[in-house]
């Protein structure tokens, strides 16, 4: 009976570090700052490793029986552990740290009360000293083996809820199999057989469940080191950097690859800009990263430049980080720009402000809200702000994976009344994106591009402009406020591509 | 359902059988509010005549008693045709009647009606309000600031949000046959024009007015729809539009809330409801309303009307003497207000019952959740409540960020009658608490996390809020007393058609002034 406990010596102290490290991880993908989430949930786990030892000496009748049980709490506490905060998390002000530490305490009970009992139950049969050296050398392999795979193997291809699932699993088997080799020494097996097959059951079935609901970004864990994360109001800002390359995460979608977004944001001002050298006065909505403030700077006769973003916590990340201000070129302090946190359409609105050039730079239309920015309402008011000679810039999603919804928002600007240029640009993080140029007058194309630029060239432009079959113009619906079909089009269309 | 949605809709039902689990915490304490209509007091005083005597006395060519939609109509269609020898009394301080509306730091929201459905083409002259107020062009193109934004409305039924307000979620096929068969009769009548707003252009073919005789669910079933989710549909359709129960309802009156209108649904509304509408009509007659003023005493006489007015402000009466009257105020006031009451009005009143109603405006710190199914929605009904739901006027505002809103929560108090119930029992009456307290409990099952939202109950009550369209009302005649020219006196309220909507208050204001026009020798062309 020997070698069977110190082989669950080792399983057991592997699970034991596993659920301290996910937890850690998870708090750190989650809530950001890193060291001091590591450091936090080491530091609860380990004061509740304690605990556990110390309550160990409370555990009294059949010795075997309760180890059983604690394996199996174990499993089913720690195996569900990381899918359960993850689930809090997606809840906006879910009490979320208060359950991770609740959690990390309890499991940390649990696990602090194994080693101690399974002591105890080899008591009778090895030498002490021969007895602690052998424990404490199995928990520390274990541990070991943990911390290797864990990094290189586990969170990378698993993810953390299956990871997590898979060492409840183990604890669970450890149970089963303690159960099955000591049979006879248990007493009434019954009713334990039924707790051990309901849990292995329940982690089994999480397990085939889990993929479902792990969100994409927990696939990037360890491929990016999280610099910045925060919850604002209204989004959760994610900052990430792999050796040279930035990039912003909001509500877990991409924003930007440092690598790329040189060309995203060239295509978004310079087709427009360019055309415009009397251009003084420039809107940007959206855009609180800076990158757009950053292109429209290189034009020197640009006097102001307005930029409403929604969210404060953006324009102050962007406009205060070391990391990000080379990136945007210090744009956001520019003494020629003015930031407004504000709702666009509200800030729209009471203005009567004028503006030759005006970037819209919005979320993708993936909600009723957001499609209020895509409508033909929005773009009307739009035109009470923009000069007789001015010009606006939409970003319009992707022509090639929502092609429809790319379409309709040319057709709902036409409906409101604009002269529409769409075009499109290759950005690799994105794919194929869309642009559309919209104005008072029919658009012509610069001949020349005064300003430094990387990817838009005069001679690039006129592929631009051009559509190939698979994302040309298809009939659509204008979006209005009272049928708000692009929402529908473009989550069918995104639906689409994300099943795949 | 989107994946973050639906992991938060997994989330949230997960915390809420953990909070069950807990025992609940204990509830935060009421939110602060104020209860305004209904002045028990007032209504009593009225039928005592218990106001002083008129101490002035003032000439005008045409009064108008009651300022809703009726009244303003009236006056705004006198005020079209060149004519400004009138005067609008009202007692409240501030014209509308039921359609008017309350304001804080949030939003505009309404304290009665709420919405116009897109006029058909008999309602002309709403049409040329329409166009007046530039929510109108042409003949159907729609301003997109009016229209209802979508998601137009949802209903919350056995714990799930669905789209629409017809039960569709486990029904059987057999029921959504009788769905469909239903859907095709009502486009049948309405290609027919069998029923039109206002009702005035209905058909009066014998076959579909013998209709008024008979309750429309007993109608239903004779035509053998027996669908569970039909009959919920149109019961709450005779809540919502007459304050009264679908068995209680006359069948040409349910058939007329479902057919009368050209097309499926689109409303016009605004986060005050219809007072912009009330705000449009009441434009062209700035000088010419006097608000704050009860019409309590009525004498016809040859050469004139004598209408004895207390102003609340002063605490006084003036006497006007008027060439003509319009009677704005709901009909169930002649036997009070009139020194001598025809008898046939006293005829066409009797039996005549009006559905008491409850309107609260609660103002929330962020929009509620939705743990499943269609999120927030204009209009938001649950199925098994005695409610109506609630619309959000925030709704049709021009922002996209989440934030504070105001929701109004509507409901008919369909079993109680201002005349038959004593008012001891009155639910109408109880107390703000004891409102706000029945409003949470109702909205905590599709929201659990409502008290936490809300930071103000403001409560209310209309008494006699919509005449009710009972089986035999609409077309046995009686209405005509109301309808007819009856001397200096013309009628122009809801209550003449017998069906409490904004077109038939409209129409009856228009046909009242245009009547007055041509008994005054102006010259007009009708807008009917
Ligand atoms: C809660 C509720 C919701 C509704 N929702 C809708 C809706 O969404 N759409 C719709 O079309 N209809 C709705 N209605 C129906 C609404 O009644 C009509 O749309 C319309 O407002 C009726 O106008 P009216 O002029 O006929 O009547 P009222 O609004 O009743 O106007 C009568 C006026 O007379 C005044 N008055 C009464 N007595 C006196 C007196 N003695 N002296 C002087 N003035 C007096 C009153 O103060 C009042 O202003 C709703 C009604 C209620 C109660």
């Amino acid at each position: 009976m020997q070698r069977p406990l110190l082989v669950s010596v080792f399983i057991v102290a592997s699970c034991g570090l596993a659920y301290e490290l996910i937890a850690g991880a998870l708090a750190s993908y989650l809530l950001g700052d890193s060291v001091m989430q590591f450091s936090t949930v080491i530091g609860v786990y380990l004061f509740a490793m304690g605990i556990g030892s110390w309550l160990s000496k409370y555990v009294k009748g059949n010795l075997l029986l309760r180890f059983i049980q604690i394996e199996l709490l174990v499993g089913l506490l720690g195996g569900l552990s990381a899918g359960l905060l993850f689930l809090l998390f997606t809840l906006h002000n879910g009490p979320f740290r208060f359950t991770l530490y609740g959690l990390v305490l309890l499991i940390g009970i649990l696990v602090g009360l194994e080693i101690p009992l399974i002591m105890r139950i080899l008591k009778r049969e090895v030498k002490f000293d021969d007895l602690v050296a052998k424990v404490l050398s199995f928990d520390y392999i274990g541990a070991l083996a943990v911390s290797v795979l864990f990094p290189l193997l586990l969170a990378p291809h698993l993810g953390l809820v299956r990871s997590a699932l898979l060492f409840g699993l183990m604890n669970a088997a450890v149970a089963a199999w303690a159960l099955w080799l000591f049979r006879d020494r248990i007493g009434p097996l019954a009713a334990l057989r039924t707790q051990c097959i309901a849990v292995i059951a329940l982690l089994i079935a999480a397990f085939g469940f889990a993929g479902q609901f792990v969100s994409l970004a927990e696939a990037n864990l360890y491929a990016e080191d999280i610099v910045h994360a925060e919850s604002s109001p209204y989004q959760r800002i994610v900052v990430t950097k792999v050796r040279d390359e930035t990039r912003l995460y909001l509500n877990h979608n991409l924003q930007f690859s440092s690598r790329d977004e040189y060309r995203y944001h060239e295509a978004l001002v310079h087709p427009g800009l360019a055309t415009l050298p009397g251009a003084r006065n420039i809107l940007v909505l959206g855009g609180g990263d800076g990158m757009a403030v950053r292109e429209i700077l290189k034009y020197p006769q640009v006097e102001h430049i307005t930029l409403v973003d929604l969210d404060p916590r953006m324009t102050d990340l962007f406009s205060r980080s070391p990391l990000l201000k080379t990136l945007n070129a210090d744009a956001l302090n520019s003494p020629k720009l003015k930031i407004v946190n504000a709702d666009a359409l509200q800030w729209l609105e009471a203005s009567d402000a004028m503006f030759d050039f005006v970037v819209v730079d919005f979320p993708d239309p993936s909600n009723h809200a957001l499609g209020k920015l895509y409508s033909t309402a929005f773009y009307r008011l739009l035109k009470q702000h923009v000069a007789e000679t001015g010009r606006v810039v939409v970003q319009a999603t992707s022509p090639m994976y929502a092609r429809e919804a790319y379409w309709t928002i040319v057709t709902t600007l036409e409906a409101a009344g604009w002269q529409t240029a769409p075009y499109h640009a290759l950005v690799p993080s994105f794919g194929e994106w869309g642009y559309i140029l919209a104005g008072k007058r029919p658009y012509t194309a610069p001949a020349t591009i005064r300003v430094a630029t990387r990817f838009i060239t005069p001679d690039a432009l006129p592929a631009l402009f051009h559509f190939p079959a698979d994302m040309a113009r298809v009939a659509t619906e204008a979006n209005r406020l009272d049928n708000q079909n692009l929402v529908r089009v473009f989550e069918r269309e995104w639906g689409r591509v994300q099943s795949h | 359902m989107q994946r973050r949605e639906f992991l938060a809709a997994g989330a949230a039902t997960m915390a809420a059988v953990t909070l069950a689990a807990c025992g609940g915490k204990t509830k935060p304490p009421l939110p602060p509010g104020i209860m305004t209509g209904a002045n028990d007091t007032l209504g009593h005083r009225l039928r005592q005549r218990d106001f002083p005597p008129p101490t002035e006395t003032r000439r005008i060519g045409v009064a108008i008693a009651g300022g809703g939609i009726g009244g303003l109509s009236a006056g705004w269609r006198l005020a079209r045709s060149g004519m400004d020898d009138f005067l609008l009394l009202d007692l409240e301080s501030e014209t509308g009647g039921n359609s008017r509306a309350g304001r804080n730091e949030v939003s505009a929201y309404p304290l009665g009606a709420h919405y116009l459905p897109l006029p058909p083409r008999e309602a002309r002259a709403v049409k040329v309000l329409l166009r007046e107020l530039g929510a109108l062009k042409g003949e159907h193109e729609y301003e997109e600031k009016y229209l209802c934004h979508a998601p137009q409305e949802r209903l919350y039924r056995n714990g799930y949000w669905q789209d629409g307000l017809l039960p569709t979620l486990g029904v059987p096929a057999a029921e959504r046959a009788q769905y469909a068969r239903f859907q095709e009769f009502i486009a049948g009548l309405r290609e027919r024009r069998a029923f039109t707003v206002p009702l005035a252009f209905s058909s009066r073919d014998p076959a579909l007015l013998a209709l008024d005789k008979i309750g429309f669910s007993d109608w239903l079933r004779s035509e053998g729809y027996t669908a569970p989710g039909l009959h919920w549909l149109t019961d709450y359709a005779c809540r919502d539009d007459y304050g009264t129960r679908a068995f209680d309802t006359s069948a040409w009156a349910g058939l007329h809330y479902f057919a009368c209108r050209e097309s499926e649904g689109q409303v016009l509304t605004a986060p005050e409801g219809n007072a912009w509408l009330a705000r449009g009509l009441v434009q062209p007659l700035t000088g010419r309303v006097l608000p704050s003023a009860l019409v309590w005493r009525v004498e016809e006489t040859k050469r004139e009307v004598a209408i004895d007015v207390y102003l609340a402000a002063e605490n006084r009466s003036i006497r006007l003497l008027a060439r003509e009257l319009v009677w704005a105020a709901p009909l169930f006031l002649l036997p009070h207000v009139f020194t001598a009451p025809r008898p046939e009005w006293l005829a066409a009143l009797k039996g005549s019952d009006y559905a008491p109603w409850v309107v609260a405006n609660l103002t929330l710190s962020a929009p509620p959740g939705t743990r499943a199914g269609a999120g927030l929605a204009w209009d938001n009904v649950i199925a098994d409540s005695e409610s109506l739901g609630y619309v959000v006027s925030t709704h049709q505002a021009m922002r996209y960020a989440p934030g504070p809103t105001v929701l109004t929560w509507y409901r008919a108090l369909h079993d109680e009658s201002a005349h038959r119930s004593p008012s001891r029992q009155r639910r109408l009456l109880q107390s703000r608490e004891a409102w706000a307290e029945e409003i949470l409990a109702d909205l905590e099952r599709p929201h659990p996390e409502i008290r936490e939202l809300v930071t103000r109950i403001d409560v209310h009550r209309h008494a006699h809020a919509m005449i009710r369209p009972h089986p035999g009302r609409l077309w046995s005649g009686a209405r005509a007393a109301f309808e007819r020219n009856q001397g200096r006196i013309r009628f122009a309220h809801a209550d003449v058609s017998g069906l409490s909507l904004f077109e038939e208050a409209n129409h009856r204001g228009v046909k009242a002034a245009e009547d007055t026009l041509g008994r005054l020798g102006v010259s007009y062309s009708s807008i009917l």
